[in-house]
């Protein structure tokens, strides 16, 4: 870790609770009173959920199964509208936008789901093309038979980034299950996005595969100062590959803290 | 728990009919029996029209290659008419399927008011359609290329909405995450995805407008369904038995080249 991400996380535990802004780091993405319901309003999701992600920084998004973590991802983003409260990612306020504005927004954010999501029939390359609509390509951006050569070159370095560039002809259904989210990986990455959210990135992967997309993860969080934020069960991950651990539990963030302020026995007791 | 107890417990093999079940059951039965007269059918009639069949078998033998290359060059316009009227209903049905698909339509009334066309195109049979065209544009085979595209537009546009609602809606997400517009999700998450049924569906549909196109013929929209009706009417049964067996071939053909692309394009194979 360099010096300004260890200044980061000594100025973040001296400073605040989430709701303080840094003033020498600033901050990626905010969320203010975040309230999400279903039903009409008769089920509670969560409430007043209210957190900063520092640039640079790497936070892991714990709690257990239905507490929340995937919506509250997605109501980051508006995939899912919130109920209430506001969302601000780079000083852009989402909760505001509609339309273009909207999609210009999310275009600064990659996102990585469980299920790669990839398009089944089409080549590796064509979906990581797919990643340069984010940066207003249009038509160009529909697959890599059409793309810009200048794109095509770009997506093909984002696959040699996650160690695939091999296998750019190859079609995304013909994948094994951690190909598939290193492919995924390299379409965000072709967003050139300001931050990375993951929704439990490796649960469906087995422990090898999945501990080498967590240490992809972790090597664009260091080497490239990508701030990342990842929604895991896997408290050995919460622990190894963050600087910082958000816990959601009762609807409400339970927790706030710096990673080396936890243990293994003190997040299982979160659990509990 | 002993085995007297838990043979108690054993659900009965057949459970008893609930009255308002019975009732129903009955009742279309009832519909049914009566729908038999409806429908004409009559025994005698059809012991007493069996020689006439037997006259008629007899005298399609051997079938007549007298008129053998215009029926062909019929039998080519029937294809001709089924593969435009295909290719231009499937072209239209697809920017219909996306108003009327739920998670596509800009708007649920776009989407009911798409759905509502549709729905009428398909109703409304084939030789009405035919017929409309007929006094529309005259007789010929684009009154029959006009009546297979709207039965391919009704057809296809349906099962086309449905193939993309039935799609994964994961990729959709992932490109609608990125900030792509709809027509970008469109194109590159669900068409991708939706391929295989759509390209099925449209074989399904040429196969449709084959069979459908000798029909047309008999209103006058042009084919070999003319010639088969001219056979019938001057009692040339051995004439309409090589026409038959031409349209025979035709459908052979037709569903055998269906399944080889079937095979390449949906299978890889």
């Amino acid at each position: 870790m360099d010096a300004l991400a260890s200044n980061r996380i000594e100025e973040h535990a001296h400073g605040e609770k989430a709701g303080t802004i840094s003033r020498l780091s600033p901050t990626a993405l905010r969320v203010r009173g975040l309230r999400k319901t279903y039903s009409d309003g008769a089920v509670e999701v969560f409430r007043d959920i209210s957190f900063d992600v520092l640039e640079g920084q790497s936070v892991a998004l714990i709690g257990a199964n239905g507490t929340g973590k995937s919506t509250l991802l997605r109501c980051c983003l508006r995939l899912i509208e919130p109920d209430d409260g506001e969302v601000t990612i780079n000083g852009l306020n989402l909760t505001r936008q509609t339309g273009r504005g909207l999609r210009k927004s999310r275009a600064r954010v990659g996102f990585v789901f469980q299920k790669h999501n990839l398009v089944p029939r089409l080549t590796v390359l064509s979906n990581v093309c797919h990643g340069a609509l984010a940066r207003g390509q249009g038509i160009r951006a529909w697959g890599h038979g059409i793309a810009r050569t200048r794109e095509r070159e770009k997506a093909l370095h984002c696959l040699e980034l996650v160690g695939l560039a091999d296998l750019a002809e190859r079609r995304a259904d013909h994948l094994s299950g951690g190909q598939s989210q290193r492919v995924a990986i390299a379409r965000a990455l072709m967003q050139e996005p300001e931050l990375l959210f993951a929704d439990e990135p490796v649960a469906s992967l087995d422990p090898h595969a999945g501990a080498e997309v967590m240490e992809l993860f972790a090597r664009l969080n260091r080497d490239h100062g990508l701030t990342f934020v990842f929604v895991s069960h896997q408290l050995e991950h919460a622990l190894h590959f963050s600087e910082r651990i958000l816990g959601l539990s009762g609807g409400s963030m339970a927790i706030d803290a710096l990673t080396h302020s936890h243990s293994l026995a003190s997040l299982r007791g979160f659990y509990e | 728990m002993n085995k007297v107890e838990s043979l108690h417990r054993l659900p009965m093999r057949a459970e008893m009919p609930k009255p308002l079940s019975a009732a129903a059951f009955v009742l279309v039965l009832a519909f049914f029996l009566w729908s038999l007269s409806g429908a004409g059918i009559s025994i005698p009639d059809l012991l007493s029209g069996l020689p006439n069949m037997g006259v008629i078998a007899s005298e399609m033998v051997p079938p007549a290659t007298d008129r053998f290359m215009p029926m062909l060059h019929s039998v080519l316009v029937t294809f001709q008419m089924a593969l435009v009227g295909t290719v231009i209903g499937v072209i239209i049905s697809m920017p219909l399927a996306v108003l009327a698909a739920r998670n596509l339509s800009p708007h649920p009334w776009v989407q009911s008011s798409v759905r509502g066309v549709v729905t009428f195109i398909r109703t409304v049979p084939d030789l009405a359609w035919a017929l409309f065209f007929v006094a529309s544009v005259g007789l010929g085979p684009f009154a029959g290329t006009l009546t297979l595209v709207m039965d391919t537009i009704g057809f296809c546009s349906r099962f086309f909405a449905e193939n993309m609602e039935e799609c994964d809606p994961g990729p959709s997400e992932a490109l609608s995450a990125m900030g792509a517009r709809r027509v970008d999700i469109v194109v590159c998450g669900v068409l991708p995805a939706s391929m295989p049924a759509m390209v099925n569906t449209s074989l399904f549909a040429l196969e449709k407008s084959v069979r459908s196109s000798v029909v047309l013929g008999l209103v006058g929209a042009g084919g070999i369904g003319a010639e088969l009706a001219v056979s019938m009417e001057m009692f040339r049964y051995d004439q309409a038995a090589t026409i038959v067996l031409m349209i025979f071939a035709l459908v052979l053909v037709v569903e055998r080249f269906n399944s080889v692309m079937r095979a390449r394009l949906i299978d890889g194979r």
